[in-house]
């Protein structure tokens, strides 16, 4: 009887520490704003977080986009509703899809790589030669790292939500033959561009700030053998789906919840 | 040193593509134009109820879009709905006293948007000024407690 | 036990010293790893500090460099207390200190120049045409002038841990740190970073700790030794005295012996019984 609560007791206090610990990295790296001579760094990570995701993402969108596409447009003829294909499509991917489907991705092709780098520099002892040496790693590996995946998601976001529109395009319009005209001028009626986009982009903006956050700590805390770097990898990619998803709901509400 | 060049000409091209793409987003999609914002003409008008009209909403002039509904508001003195909408300037001095501003559904399930037809007095409304003769919106309860109580009294 | 050493060690130690440790308590979670230790490290020697595995002689350098914080007692670095002084004060200290890593720790995005110029390109001012200067002294110094493009990923390990070394030494340090500089190195470049360490000290004049578990490389260069284990200081002493020490467990040390009182075998039931046992019976 007791050893099941005294567990339960153990796992939130362990819990309650790690998001301390995850709370104090936050605080102490996001100060390290990329300035003048730390330019460089913060350059190569937007290129090997943000230019290198680019193409899964895209590639991505193209398919979801043109999915929707054909879904919406069987789903819709029954009504003798194609017209509204424009709008389902964009409306779907601004406020949903893009967010959370290129957080996934990113979670999943940058995130995971985050955390095995910075796992492998703890390893090999590279982030305590630095604190050695006299340079706080959490500025000059963590900070750089945080924010270009901060910056990255809305770009990749936008690339996601463009692509899949014109999937969506591609598939209604030039296949499936709903009129030109119709399809955009119905999304043009329907989109928003503050309720629909700018909230689109602002959960991008959370979601980027959230999945890179995980991906560094986990790798900043991990155990340094090889089976704690995988596990890293494992819990990133988990957790940072699982937040990705939450979050969604949360903001979600808090954005549409009024609507209707 | 060519390494870190190409990798700039890289880090610069997403992020302007993020840019463009941006900007086709709001002017493809969601339909905003660029152009100054242009001088808008005000009407208001009071319903005795709006149904589910709202701050953005058309107003049309048979069937054409003509402006937007900019405020949603009760009027404390009358006790109904204050609607004040921003139409084309073209049209100030060419909107009759007497039109009359109805709350019209587009299709049977549609959205909420403002019609004005135009009525036969010489005298034409002012910036600012109230349309008098409204129409309120459809509610489907009313309509239905109407039909029955027609068809219990005969 | 060992206090006729300490009469006649103690003249030999306190000429000057560098790092002063006294009574240092250190535990994670529930391991107690340091129990009072007290060691005196003097200026301009060579140092070694030794034990077997899992005696904590890397949490020991983590603790002179202020990494960690101990529970009790101190460590004063030149009469200055490393763990009272303010984080700016720490990290002004560390440009006193070299510390070479057991995987040699070089920046894995980094050439082997700019892993050598980085020390100097964080502290110092200085023009690039001296930047360079330094660098390829310091490379030169170490036999890996013509290495300076490579990527670290292209070393050898042996490499890789003599460019830490001269990354270790680029701001001319007072005092460096070994972690375990001869794991896992074979024969030759074994020889090759005994024969570094005891140049470069001399060339510099620094003062030198050295962790070490590799017992004929490190007793060849080290002036004094402390032999650490169970969390205290067992012996100390110069090379020659502890050769000919009588304690048991400082010979076992010294001599590499297999089995005495650091037994062979983990703690186990009597082997015979276990073997014999039937299966309802084991664990």
């Amino acid at each position: 009887m007791i050893r099941p609560i005294a567990s339960l007791g153990r796992g939130t206090l362990e819990a309650l520490s790690a998001l301390g610990r995850a709370s104090m990295f936050l605080a102490q790296s996001a100060v390290g704003i990329p300035s003048r001579e730390g330019w460089h760094l913060w350059l190569r990570q937007m290129h090997f977080i943000g230019v290198m995701s680019l193409a899964i993402v895209l590639v991505s969108g193209l398919f979801i986009g043109m999915v929707l596409g054909l879904q919406g447009y069987t789903i819709l003829v029954g009504f003798g509703a194609e017209d509204a294909l424009g709008q389902m499509v964009a409306l779907s991917l601004l406020r949903e899809l893009a967010p959370v489907v290129a957080a996934l991705l990113f979670a999943g092709r940058a995130g995971s790589a985050l955390t095995a780098e910075i796992g492998l520099m703890k390893a090999t002892e590279q982030l305590t030669s630095m604190e050695m040496i006299g340079i706080d790693p959490l500025r000059r590996i963590v900070a750089p790292r945080l924010w270009a995946g901060f910056i990255s998601m809305p770009l990749l976001t936008v690339g996601f939500s463009v692509v899949g529109i014109w999937g969506g395009y591609l598939v209604g319009v030039q296949w499936l033959g709903v009129f030109d005209g119709s399809y955009w001028s119905n999304m043009q009626s329907s989109v928003a561009f503050v309720d629909d986009i700018l909230n689109g982009m602002l959960k991008s903006v959370v979601f980027g700030l959230v999945v890179t956050w995980i991906a560094v700590f986990q790798g900043y805390d991990l155990i340094p053998t090889s089976e704690g770097i995988s596990r890293a990898t494992t819990r990133t990619v988990v957790y940072s789906s699982l937040a990705v998803l939450g979050l969604d709901f949360v903001l979600t509400a808090l954005m549409f919840g009024e609507l209707g | 040193m060519k390494r870190s060049k190409m990798m700039e000409f890289g880090v610069g091209l997403f992020v302007l593509a993020g840019i463009l793409g941006m900007v086709f987003l709001g002017l493809r999609v969601s339909g905003i134009s660029l152009g100054v914002p242009q001088d808008t003409f005000t009407l208001q008008a009071n319903f005795a109820n709006i149904g589910g009209l709202k701050s953005g909403s058309r107003v049309a002039m048979a069937g054409v879009t003509i402006g937007r509904v900019s405020d949603v508001a009760l009027d404390t003195e009358w006790l109904d709905a204050r609607v004040t909408m921003e139409l084309d300037e073209d049209l100030e001095g060419k909107i009759s006293r007497d039109s009359t501003a109805s709350i019209l559904t587009s299709g049977l399930l549609g959205e909420q948007y403002v019609g004005l037809s135009v009525g036969g007095d010489p005298e034409m409304l002012e910036e600012g000024d109230t349309i008098r003769d409204t129409q309120q919106a459809l509610v489907l309860e009313q309509l239905i407690q109407q039909f029955v109580s027609n068809m219990t009294s005969d | 036990m060992f206090d006729n050493y300490r009469d006649v060690d103690e003249r030999y130690v306190t000429d000057t010293t560098l790092v002063d440790v006294e009574g240092l308590h250190f535990s994670r979670g529930e391991n107690d790893i340091f129990r009072g230790v007290d060691l005196r490290i003097p200026k301009g020697k060579i140092t070694a500090v030794m034990g077997p595995s899992g005696t904590g002689k890397t949490t020991l350098l983590k603790l002179i460099g202020g990494q960690l914080v101990p529970d009790a007692g101190r460590v004063c670095i030149d009469g200055e207390d490393v763990h009272g002084l303010s984080r700016r004060a720490l990290f002004r200290m560390r440009r006193r200190m070299g510390m070479l890593f057991q995987s040699g720790a070089l920046f894995s995005d980094l050439s082997v120049f700019e892993n050598v110029a980085f020390p100097l390109r964080v502290h110092t001012d200085l023009p690039e045409a001296m930047v360079r200067d330094i660098v390829l002294m310091k490379l030169q110094a170490v036999g890996l002038r013509g290495a300076r493009n490579l990527s670290p990923a292209e070393l050898s390990g042996g490499m890789a841990r003599r460019v830490a070394l001269a990354r270790a030494v680029a701001l001319d340090p007072e005092l460096v740190l070994y972690d375990e500089p001869f794991v896992g190195q074979d024969p030759i470049s074994m020889g090759v970073l005994v024969q570094l360490i005891k140049t470069v000290n001399q060339a510099l004049g620094l003062t030198a700790v050295i962790v070490s578990h590799d017992i004929k490389e490190t007793l060849s260069i080290a002036d004094y030794v402390y032999i650490i284990a169970d969390g205290q200081v067992m012996a100390h002493g110069t090379p020659q005295t502890l050769d000919v020490n009588r304690d048991a467990r400082v010979k076992q040390f010294v001599h590499g012996e297999p089995d005495g009182p650091v037994p062979f075998h983990y703690p186990a039931p009597d082997f015979y019984r276990d073997i014999l046992a039937t299966k309802g019976e084991r664990p």
